[in-house]
């Protein structure tokens, strides 16, 4: 269990670090896990791709273009939850 | 001379199983002839006019992209009626708030009916019954299936060619949103001399993601392509800003010939698509690439034409033109199948005397890609403050006249007065002519553009101003090119109420919010600051370009990278 929490707290350290520094290009800018990223328009839409770019480069798995909308996630809870759920599934 | 419903009629008539539009959601397409194009359009047709829709009335579309709003688009047109799209709210986008601020165009346009669908009507119903008490609302899923109509019946036939055809409007909120109205003459006219121009005819295939509610999207990549008997290709911006790869993909699969986009999207493409996502696509069919609607940058098509000549992408399929919604679309155009025309200049002299003056390609030269020449019967002269023309190679304001031109802002006299001097309609835009092309380095009028859209500061500065903290009347919006992305990005600098450094950070992300959830687009840069920090004129109105060079000075100057064009310009 705790290794599986950890798991998830990587994910989501990077994912916000990612978001804050790349894409809101202010790295001192510390992102709430709970916070909406797509429905309040942080992320706008010329990052999702980004986004969906760099989940796959570091975790291996795919964010489908359709999934690129906050009915999918909008957090970076929700995120890594979504990645988490892939890579269990591809390794099962 | 004919209208455009005669002209969607001689389809219907002639070739009725041709596919008009090959409209693309996801992994699926609907081909859509001219016949069912047509039908369901005079279905919709019908349910407008027993709505109580009369020849002349104008008509709000705000839908998605999709057959609904093709056939709603086409059913207005066959009522003899003036359709005018706007935007559909993105899932960012408070729908109240964006029906809110449809008040004050409804008010200067007063259109008798709204076509939207259920999802729109059911979040701001109430706010738009509010705002126009006599606006009728036709819900698309409404819409009547399956029956036929007699073409002929319906009131559109009895169009003439000078009767208006459509408005297209701009997106502003605080009273600054201008319709223009175009005749059927005008957009045929233009249609027919702007497709010689780019050599586009039947067999052609035109693919566009572009949105309908601006000229670019609506004119080339949608109108010209349908009334001249071509083939569209047509997805949507949400669609393509998430997979940028389906416009290559849906040109190979195609055969795409004819293409526009935003300057900015030259760099998305070229950043943002897979490897894997481009295996077995080929774009040798792809010859008219047209850069348009922002200002356009050499690396922007050095990047594109860097990622795709491997799939087949020639360089001489690049052009550009400059286009605006009150001559129908464009206003020139390079030659397509040669290589557009970089301009190198001097540097010092281009910033401080104005002058566009040759130079070596070297790092204190800049490169300015010709927007090409004007297309027949236009005629362009650059201008000084005082109206007078100046010679080739000096910077100046664009003013043209044409065949196609507006005669009017929709029932907007006041900025029509502004918009014109003796004949010569103002663009607001600077450049210069050489060798009889034209050159645009940057703009008068306050706008700000990104990624192809115009935002009005003054939109985001009365946003910013409704967070509880910031000083109203001290807030300041501007755009800064990013050479990266080869757009603007918005920055915004607003002053505090209360002296409370503390705070700022957190003033910064509520107003962060505010514009992000109230408006189209993204704010980048957000900045409280103590009072006195923003410059006002003498006059007490807001310099803007003063603003944008003290932000960069003070914030930016750890930014790397050459000074972009738009900043040189600074008039």
């Amino acid at each position: 269990m705790t290794q599986a929490s950890e798991i998830r707290s990587r994910i989501q350290n990077e994912i916000a670090d990612f978001i804050a520094q790349e894409i809101l290009q202010k790295a001192a800018r510390k992102l709430s896990f709970e916070e909406p990223l797509i429905s309040s328009g942080l992320i706008d839409s010329f990052h999702l791709v980004d986004l969906a770019l760099f989940v796959e480069k570091t975790f291996n798995v795919r964010i489908d273009d359709t999934e690129l909308r906050a009915s999918m996630f909008d957090t970076v809870q929700e995120l890594a939850g979504l990645i988490l759920e892939r890579m269990q599934g591809e390794a099962g | 001379m004919t209208t455009l419903v005669e002209r969607l009629g001689e389809h219907y008539r002639q070739t009725p199983e041709q596919v008009a539009i090959h409209c693309l959601t996801g992994d699926s397409a609907e081909s859509i002839t001219y016949r069912s194009l047509l039908d369901s359009a005079a279905s919709a047709a019908r349910d407008l006019i027993a709505l109580g829709l009369q020849a002349g009335d104008v008509v709000i579309i705000i839908q998605p992209h999709g057959g609904d709003l093709i056939s709603g688009f086409f059913g207005v047109l066959l009522c003899g009626a003036v359709p005018s799209i706007l935007a559909f709210p993105s899932e960012k986008l408070d729908p109240q708030r964006y029906a809110r601020s449809l008040a004050a165009l409804m008010n200067v346009t007063q259109p008798t009916a709204l076509i939207t669908n259920q999802v729109f009507e059911g979040e701001a119903g109430d706010v738009l019954s509010e705002s126009g008490s006599s606006l009728r609302i036709l819900l698309s899923e409404e819409f009547s299936t399956g029956k036929q109509y007699d073409l002929m019946s319906l009131p559109g036939v009895d169009l003439t060619p000078d009767d208006v055809a459509l408005l297209q409007h701009s997106s502003g909120t605080t009273g600054l949103q201008k319709g223009v109205a175009l005749s059927h003459r005008s957009i045929l006219t233009h249609i027919e001399r702007y497709a010689e121009e780019v050599r586009m005819d039947t067999q052609d295939v035109v693919v566009s993601w572009l949105p309908l509610y601006h000229d670019m999207g609506l004119i080339a990549g949608f109108l010209m392509p349908v009334l001249l008997g071509a083939t569209l290709v047509l997805t949507s911006p949400l669609e393509w800003v998430r997979a940028p790869y389906r416009l290559m993909q849906a040109v190979s699969r195609y055969g795409g010939t004819h293409s526009w986009l935003p300057n900015f999207a030259f760099n998305f493409c070229a950043q943002k698509i897979r490897e894997r996502d481009l295996e077995g696509v080929d774009l040798s069919s792809w010859r008219a690439v047209i850069n348009c609607s922002e200002p356009m940058r050499l690396e922007s098509h050095a990047q594109f034409i860097k990622r795709f000549a491997p799939y087949g992408l020639c360089e001489e399929s690049l052009g550009s033109c400059y286009a605006m919604a009150e001559n129908v679309f464009a206003v020139t155009q390079s030659t397509v199948a040669v290589p557009v025309n970089i301009d190198w200049i001097d540097r010092q002299a281009f910033r401080e005397q104005h002058i566009a003056q040759s130079a070596d390609q070297a790092a204190d030269s800049i490169a300015v890609l010709s927007a090409g020449r004007p297309l027949p019967k236009t005629m362009i002269r650059i201008i000084d403050e005082t109206w007078n023309e100046v010679p080739e190679r000096v910077v100046g304001e664009i003013a043209l006249k044409s065949e196609t031109l507006m005669t009017a802002y929709y029932r907007r006299d006041d900025l029509t007065k502004n918009a014109f001097h003796d004949g010569w309609y103002l663009s607001g835009d600077l450049g210069y002519l050489a060798k009889g092309e034209l050159y645009i380095t940057g703009r008068k009028k306050e706008i700000i553009i990104v990624g192809g859209k115009n935002i009005y500061p003054q939109d985001l500065e009365a946003l910013a101003s409704e967070v509880q903290g910031i000083h109203p009347g001290r807030i300041v919006a501007f755009g800064l090119f990013n050479e990266q992305l080869g757009t603007e990005e918005v920055a915004v600098v607003a002053e505090e109420e209360v002296e409370e450094p503390g705070l700022r950070t957190q003033l910064a992300e509520a107003v962060r919010q505010m514009i992000n959830q109230g408006s189209d687009i993204a704010v980048r840069h957000v900045r409280v600051v103590p009072r006195g920090w923003v410059i006002k004129t003498s006059s007490g109105k807001l310099a803007r370009d003063a603003n944008r060079q003290k932000f960069i000075n003070t914030f930016l100057m750890e930014r790397e990278g050459c000074p972009p064009l738009e900043e040189d310009a600074g008039a």
